[in-house]
């Protein structure tokens, strides 16, 4: 098994006689996202700042590819900080600096780049974050979602290879708590940065992480991927992911992927008791990173809450439809053969094609590259297994594009 | 055993106190260290310097010509009517800008400073540490203590000599209007008396006090705003506004307390 980037080894933590962390340990690994879930209180925060340095353990040790924090000479800790950044849920914006001298402070400060260099860094930034004529405002000046891609700029304005991100999405409404999540998958991607989330947005976080950790009163309960800790049968975890979990996605409004899934379970028991035959299509938009880039990530959002408004109308009452990615949608067509599948496909495809399918016009020649798989489910296929070849296009389903 | 947990309690409560203040007074000693060591560290960081110049000491002219032109004209009033009775008015020259320059000058310029802009330096230091701000720093490999305080107590120590000096010219013809002006003592004799008698160490004491006002009150400010987390009463705005307090305060007092060992000396 290769070297985790960073790990906890019996960490223990207390503030006075309250015990945050008890004997925690846990291992993250290079270039993926993991997520620290978790009540209030449970030390997930205490537990991110354990890895930037601002807090030590009473005991047991925080490592760095091997290297105990703790013991690396200064030369090394510096240079693992300056590895490192880290958004913070406050946003802890400079507020008696500008923004655009806030995002620049990591580079004035610690690098010698001239002027000109240190202005262009910071103008691509805040253009990739749509922070548009902003730059001589002052933190109070600006709404609390701006503030919030302001520190995400200037968290990743030195191109770091970690990031943690302590709830970065609290206090911001669906469409830019989308773009974000979006931004921090996008960036991970297009970096390759290994990104430390703290957050309570349950289940959006999971489309986006590859492992998630779950802390309970300053223990590890929970370390795998999203989907086991989705199938977990632990009381403790299932009472807190649905506990928290909404009962529609705020952005487009339809189920979550868990009631797609309960749906699934429950059509499946008739199939197999009654025979009565459903089928499941999958609608991917191919191109969501393109337009995220083209048109930003907040408008991204809009389109692809419009774009689910859109196929909603054209289901059927019986049908369900929900949210299973960043950019899936997964309908159920009850008492559905392949036959009828591939007819509601089709209709869909020309419906939507027939429509003025969002209400904003983002660019020229903006077109959704949708892909629809579907597929009639036989007895005994499991969902995963449908949505990986649906996925895979194999099989199953053609490619539209919807102008 | 009573008695022993007893001996041990009172003896853990007695000897709290002069512990804390042991304690406080050492991270004291080593935040200022740190502090004024970091003014030389490369590179210079002259453009927030020259910033905190113009706060502490050019924002803060006004209320140094106010008082100085106040506390002289006030000087020269008491001390004319308490001459007067000697028979040695012309003396009042000498007796104000004595007066000024070894004391009230440096001591009342450090006292103005610490109003006007060291419970500004607390407040801000302290919202900074309540917002997150200096953790920031911290997450970004940025010295706290050199980005933020360093270049507030090189400011202090440039600053306060000149407005000491300012206080004490603003001071000496305070006392002019109030004796030569008002009273009628001859002009001549009042600024000649002073030529004669001020000497060459009344000035550099004077100054020696003014920059070890300035490294004390430019350090106890930013300290009680830098530490206003670890307080054990008062979180958050309460937090700070005791801290800006505690402040204002505590380096009030020292100044005092070092103008009496620092006068001892220079004596």
């Amino acid at each position: 098994m290769a070297q985790p980037l960073i790990q906890f080894e019996k960490v223990v933590k207390s503030f006075g006689s309250n015990y945050v962390l008890k004997e925690v340990g846990i291992s993250i690994s290079k270039g993926e996202v993991t997520t620290i879930i978790g009540k209030s209180g449970t030390g997930k925060s205490v537990l991110l700042k354990h890895i930037i340095g601002l807090l030590h353990p009473d005991s047991g040790r925080v490592l760095f590819k091997g290297m105990p924090l703790l013991k690396m000479k200064r030369d090394e800790r510096r240079l693992f900080k300056r590895k490192v950044s880290y958004v913070f849920q406050g946003n802890a914006l400079f507020d008696s600096m500008t923004v655009f001298d806030n995002v620049a402070l990591p580079l004035t400060e610690k690098t010698s780049l001239s002027k000109t260099e240190i202005g262009r860094k910071v103008r691509e930034k805040l253009d990739q974050l749509e922070l548009f004529n902003i730059d001589d405002k002052y933190p109070s000046q600006i709404s609390g979602g701006m503030k919030k891609r302001v520190s995400l700029a200037r968290a990743l304005v030195t191109d770091p290879e970690i990031v943690l991100f302590d709830e970065p999405t609290t206090g911001l409404d669906p469409i830019r708590k989308h773009a974000v999540h979006h931004m921090i998958s996008d960036y991970q991607k297009q970096l390759g940065f290994t990104g430390i989330i703290v957050s309570h947005a349950i289940p959006d976080i999971f489309y986006i992480s590859q492992r998630i950790i779950m802390l309970d009163e300053g223990s590890v309960i929970f370390e795998g991927t999203p989907d086991e800790i989705q199938a977990d049968q632990n009381p403790a975890i299932q009472e807190f992911i649905k506990g928290i979990e909404v009962l529609q996605d705020d952005l487009t409004g339809m189920g979550l992927q868990v009631q797609g899934e309960q749906r699934f379970n429950e059509e499946m028991d008739r199939l197999q008791r009654f025979g009565i035959p459903f089928s499941i299509i999958l609608l991917t938009i191919d191109n969501m990173d393109e337009i995220n880039r083209s048109i930003g990530h907040m408008a991204g959002q809009t389109v692809m809450k419009d774009f689910a408004t859109h196929v909603q109308k054209h289901l059927r009452i019986i049908d369900s439809c929900s949210r299973c990615g960043l950019n899936k949608l997964m309908i159920i067509l009850s008492g559905s053969n392949i036959e009828r599948a591939k007819i509601v496909c089709t209709r869909l495809s020309i419906e939507l094609s027939g429509n003025e399918l969002v209400d904003i016009e983002p660019y020229p020649e903006f077109c959704f590259a949708v892909s629809a798989g579907f597929m009639e489910v036989q007895k005994g296929d499991t969902l995963g297994d449908l949505l990986a070849k649906a996925g895979s296009r194999k099989d199953m389903g053609y490619a539209f594009r919807i102008c | 055993m009573p008695i022993l947990t007893f001996l041990n309690t009172l003896f853990s409560r007695l000897g709290a106190f002069p512990t804390h203040v042991i304690r406080e007074m050492g991270k004291i000693a080593i935040f200022s260290l740190k502090g004024f060591g970091f003014i030389f560290s490369y590179p210079l960081q002259i453009s927030k310097i020259t910033k905190q110049v113009y706060f502490i000491g050019a924002q803060s002219i006004f209320v140094i010509i106010l008082t100085g032109t106040f506390t002289g004209m006030v000087l020269g009033l008491q001390g004319y009517y308490t001459l007067v009775k000697f028979g040695s008015e012309g003396l009042l020259g000498v007796a104000v800008a004595l007066t000024l320059i070894r004391e009230l000058g440096p001591v009342l310029a450090a006292i103005m400073v610490i109003g006007r802009a060291g419970s500004a330096m607390a407040a801000e230091i302290g919202i900074m540490r309540i917002s997150e701000q200096i953790d920031a720093l911290h997450t970004m490999d940025i010295n706290p203590i050199r980005f933020l305080i360093s270049p507030k107590i090189a400011a202090a120590i440039i600053s306060l000599p000149l407005l000491t000096a300012m206080f004490d010219v603003v001071g000496i013809y305070g006392g002019y209007i109030t004796g030569s002006v008002l009273l009628g003592i001859n002009p001549g004799a009042y600024f000649s008396r002073i030529e004669s008698n001020v000497m060459m160490k009344d000035i550099t004491g004077g100054f020696i006090k003014a920059v070890v006002f300035a490294i004390v009150v430019a350090t106890i400010c930013c300290y009680k705003g830098y530490y206003v987390h670890l307080r054990e009463e008062g979180f958050g705005a309460r937090g700070v506004s005791m801290a800006t307090t505690s402040a204002v305060v505590f380096s009030c007092v020292l100044v005092l307390m070092v103008d009496y060992v620092l006068t001892s000396f220079l004596l």
